[in-house]
């Protein structure tokens, strides 16, 4: 393998490292803030791609998608913390669990009543079409590229959002004491609301983004569901910083593994075996990194807190 | 008295009689209907002793519960083309099945069990899946049993004196696990040990302080667990004749847990509850509409948010352990 | 209330025909989730026959449920339509891995079944059984087109990619039982994969004049977006599942010109097919996809069977349903001795007809092609 097929193999695991931040950056967020576990996060991810498709499918606009489905996942959040998720945050995790579970149920097939059996139709802006060449060589997608600016501004943004703003203070607040900002005369209700909606419309514009690149269809969240929940573990649950990092070291360690594993692999035992033995272990490669990160660090790379 | 036991009694009989008062009447297929019930009850019991007694919420129980299955499809295929396991001629017995499903799932309780009790909470939730997620994609590519198309169980494997053939022997024999694997739960509930493991849940620090080490508990309580769960997937594969990695899947870990919940975490016949009211529910809706998805969200979310303590919580009021 | 489609009214009376025995039909099936575009496909096309045809269908009952993607659900499914609906017929599975789970019973339990999709190797080969009709394919025959239009053509070096499963093996296996020429990369990805830029700069290093990809669902209509937007050009080419009516609109124009081989085509020139095509586009305002016209073919093989023979009499009605004696809109369809299909293989181009992505016919990879698995079969 040449050094630039390495380098753009390397550029592909940040990409989808990025790409696993923006779904997984909406799931930390609410976690750190209410302590919720929100199953029903992969299907804001959903809810934001078809409407960004049908919305693009009536306007013929991208961008006009992409500010729809921001919109109607932030309102669809703030509709979901106020009606289900605001009963849950004295309970225990397992009836968040159930709770969010059956949000799933309710949401998949309502989507499906809405939007149809069939995958949509979503295509990049024609702005962000075509390749650029980077340095050594590699002609790169340029939406791929603007996914990894996305997430970036996506990783300042919440940076500054946590440690500059008068938001992010009573959200730190709630982090580490929950009565306490209470008695500061905050109002709580409004704040968690406002929370959920943001992680809502994170969730909603990686869907967007992302389904340009997928199939967008019923069903789409639940597999990006875990590898979010993959991710924020290992960076350390409620840690912005913690996903990031999670985020790229899966999708590096992931990409780079279905690729060498079978090359590595067909030197010991034949191209014909290499093949399938060496995906077989790929595709299990994250939860292995997962389990070694654990086992390790019982509180993933970065414990909330610090 | 209490309310909890008269309303398990009725609950216990009810599963027991009236598949046959059914099957009397020329409604064959409750029979069927209520095996899967007892079978998805035994191993959200199993489930139970981890979740329920000592707070440790598995989100991988599916691979104990496909260990077993592929026990008993293993055990069946192997028998049915006269070949050897390992390198001996394995007789195709029920029995044998849930053994070797005991012992596997236990094997791999005690590995993953190793690394995964020293996380706890939302930590203990994932790696849990992450272990079952590799098994699961192990069972997809690995070719040998069907890889993800499953492996087909021609002939049940026997039980001696039923006729496993007969819905109504495959029933009595899955009924009868249940209450030994309720009495069990019942006994451990009460014991020195299922104490100290509820209390090792209730406060880490104190059990501690007294001298008792709450790990080694927990392993054995999660080994347990996996063990009385492995059975289940071995009546599951032989009920359906089949068994695939869907039920290794994260989907059927989810269903496990949400059976427990729905009847109440902790209550020992809450599993009971929880299966029956989700196996109707899914049988009934089902039938009606294809949305029923749907209509099964809405009510299993009205429950949690109605009824804090599960069904068992709304029939025989607030449980003695909390 | 059971969902029941009746198809005109069950006649109970007397002096009814013995021929005119009334038939019960449990059609299981995807409708929802993910995959509920293929079953909603099957269920349609079956349904549309019975309508076309209300003399034949008559006395044909259908019961349907929805698998939701599960095996063990549609082993439930499948119980409950034998032993409380007391169905004579099942149909209308769509994945091969529930295939598995509820044939075999099926079949045990002296019930019919007919396949409207799916054809894993083991029913096809040593486990067939003369209650088994498969009126779609073999899973492998997609794929083998494939490698034969590969060969035909003149190509040298193919790379080829599917998901680490049983049908990805399959398909692949299928491709290199035809094609003879070097292999530019072997790929197995992993099942329900969204991403495949690391695989597409494969492609790209491997100097390969062609690939063939199976990825059916989601995972190839995300490859060829992606692949499009890299700009990679070399030529695609897939199993019919991968261009079809269900995926060509969520894919776009990046689909246009790809080939892809198929049982079927909507251009196929012939009276059942035309009637097939405008009818179902009439009732339900798309175009039919492979699936739909699958199911309509097994809905009427089963009027064709049902006319000529009581269900109630096995024997005569395994004689009449392996006897093929309907208008199939592949032209011409005739059995195998493993009650799998023989029949013509056409390769496809993806094209635009107005604004609608279709398919059309360019060649033909095989004439009265069966299955590599027959001669396993104990049935002559």
């Amino acid at each position: 393998m040449s050094t630039s097929l390495v380098l753009e193999q390397l550029l592909n695991g940040v990409q989808f490292g990025v790409m696993l931040f923006l779904m997984a950056a909406g799931l930390t967020l609410i976690f750190g803030v209410m302590g919720l576990i929100n199953l029903a996060h992969g299907s804001l991810y959903m809810i934001g791609a078809l409407v960004c498709a049908t919305v693009a499918a009536w306007t013929g606009s991208f961008w006009l998608g992409l500010a729809a489905s921001l919109v109607g996942t932030a309102a669809a959040g703030a509709l979901i913390e106020v009606a289900v998720i605001r009963r849950l945050y004295g309970r225990d995790h397992l009836d968040q669990v159930l709770a969010t579970f059956a949000l799933i149920l309710i949401l998949s097939e309502g989507a499906r009543w809405l939007f149809g059996s069939f995958a949509l139709y979503l295509d990049i802006p024609p702005v962000l079409s075509g390749s650029v060449e980077l340095p050594g060589g590699v002609h790169y997608p340029l939406y791929r590229l603007a996914i990894i600016a996305a997430g970036l501004l996506v990783a300042v943004g919440l940076y500054l959002l946590i440690s500059r703003t008068r938001l992010g203070m009573r959200i730190r607040a709630g982090e580490s004491d929950r009565e306490m900002i209470g008695a500061l005369g905050v109002d709580i209700q409004m704040l968690y609301t406002i929370v959920f909606a943001l992680g809502a419309a994170l969730a909603g514009m990686a869907g967007a983004m992302v389904g340009a690149l997928q199939s967008v269809q019923v069903g789409m969240g639940e597999p990006v569901l875990i590898l979010a929940f993959v991710v924020i573990v290992i960076g350390g649950i409620g840690s912005v910083r913690g996903a990031l990092v999670g985020a790229l070291l899966v999708g590096i360690i992931d990409t780079m593994g279905r690729i060498l594993l079978p090359q590595m692999l067909a030197a010991v035992i034949g191209p014909a075996k290499a093949a399938g033995i060496g995906a077989a272990i790929a595709s299990m490669s994250i939860y292995v990194v997962m389990a070694l990160v654990l086992a390790l660090k019982p509180k993933g790379l970065f414990p909330a807190g610090t | 008295m209490t309310r909890e036991n008269v309303v398990s009694i009725v609950l216990l009989c009810g599963l027991l009689i009236l598949p046959f008062v059914a099957q009397a009447a020329g409604y064959p297929f409750y029979m069927t209907l209520a095996t899967r019930m007892a079978i998805l009850a035994v191993a959200a019991v199993g489930l139970n002793i981890a979740l329920g007694l000592g707070g440790l919420v598995s989100f991988g129980h599916a691979a104990f519960f496909g260990i077993g299955g592929y026990a008993a499809g293993v055990i069946a295929s192997h028998a049915m083309n006269g070949e050897h396991l390992l390198g001996f001629a394995v007789p195709a017995s029920m029995p044998v099945a849930w053994l070797i499903g005991m012992l596997a799932a236990g094997l791999v309780a005690i590995v993953t069990g190793l690394i995964s009790l020293r996380t706890s909470g939302v930590y203990f939730i994932m790696i849990t899946l992450a272990f079952a997620q590799m098994i699961y994609y192990f069972a997809i590519s690995w070719p040998a049993y069907g890889g993800e198309d499953g492996l087909s169980i021609a002939m049940r494997n026997s039980f001696p004196g039923a006729n496993t053939a007969r819905p109504s022997d495959l029933f009595l024999v899955s009924f009868a696990i249940l209450l030994v694997v309720l009495l069990f739960f019942w006994r451990l509930r009460d014991s020195r040990f299922g104490a100290a493991l509820q209390a090792a849940r209730q406060n880490e620090g104190r059990v501690a302080a007294v001298g008792i080490e709450p790990f080694p508990i927990r392993l054995v309580a999660f080994v347990l667990s996996a063990m009385i769960t492995a059975v289940a997937g071995a009546m599951y594969a032989e009920l359906n004749r089949f068994v695939s990695p869907s039920m290794l899947s994260w989907t059927m870990s989810g269903e496990l847990i949400v059976l427990i919940i729905l009847g109440g975490v902790g209550r020992v016949v809450g599993p009971v509850a929880g299966a029956f009211v989700f196996v109707v529910l899914e049988y009934w809706l089902g039938g009606l509409t294809e949305r029923w998805q749907f209509f099964l969200g809405l009510m299993l979310l009205a429950i949690v948010l109605f009824s804090p303590g599960g069904l068992m919580g709304l029939l025989a009021g607030k449980a003695r352990h909390d | 209330m059971r969902k029941i489609l009746a198809a005109g009214l069950v006649t109970l009376s007397l002096t009814a025909l013995a021929t005119a025995e009334p038939v019960k039909v449990g059609l299981i099936t995807t409708l929802s989730g993910g995959g509920a575009g293929l079953g909603v496909d099957v269920r349609d096309g079956f349904m549309l026959a019975l309508k076309l045809n209300p003399d034949g269908a008559k006395d044909i009952t259908v019961v349907a449920e929805d698998d939701a993607m599960k095996p063990e659900l549609a082993v439930q499914i499948a119980d409950k339509m034998i032993q409380s609906e007391q169905v004579d017929v099942l149909t209308g599975i769509i994945w091969s891995n529930l295939a598995m789970a509820v044939v075999p019973n099926a079949v045990a339990q002296d019930k019919f079944y007919l396949s409207p999709n799916a054809g894993p190797s083991p029913l096809a080969g040593d486990k067939c059984n003369a209650n088994y009709f498969n009126v779609a394919y073999q899973n492998d025959n997609f794929h083998e087109a494939a490698g034969q239009y590969a060969q035909q053509s003149g190509l040298k070096k193919v790379f080829i990619m599917a998901p680490n499963y049983p049908a990805g093996t399959d398909s692949l296996n299928g491709f290199k039982r035809y094609y003879k020429g070097e292999l530019a990369g072997e790929v197995y990805t992993k099942l329900g994969q969204t991403d495949y830029a690391a695989e597409i700069a494969q492609i790209r290093a491997s100097g390969a004049d062609s690939v063939f990809f199976f990825l059916p669902g989601g995972m190839g209509i995300a490859f060829v977006k992606q692949y499009a937007q890299s700009g990679v050009g070399t030529p695609l080419i897939g199993p019919g599942f991968s261009f079809d009516q269900d995926v060509l609109a969520a894919i776009g124009d990046p689909a246009l010109g790809a080939k892809n081989t198929a049982s079927w085509s909507p251009d196929l020139d012939n009276p059942a097919n035309k009637a097939f095509v405008d009818e179902f586009k009439k009732a339900y305002n798309r175009l039919p996809s492979v699936y739909a016209a699958q199911a309509y073919d097994t809905a009427n093989l089963l009027i064709s069977a049902s006319t000529k023979a009581s269900v109630k009499d096995a024997e005569a009605f395994r004689a009449a349903l392996k006897a093929a004696e309907f208008n199939s809109v592949r032209g011409k369809f005739k059995f195998n001795t493993n009650n799998h299909p023989i029949q013509d293989l056409y390769v496809r181009e993806v094209v635009k007809d107005g604004d609608t992505l279709t398919n059309k016919i360019i060649a033909t990879a095989f004439t009265d092609h069966g299955d590599a698995y027959a001669e396993k079969c104990a049935m002559k």
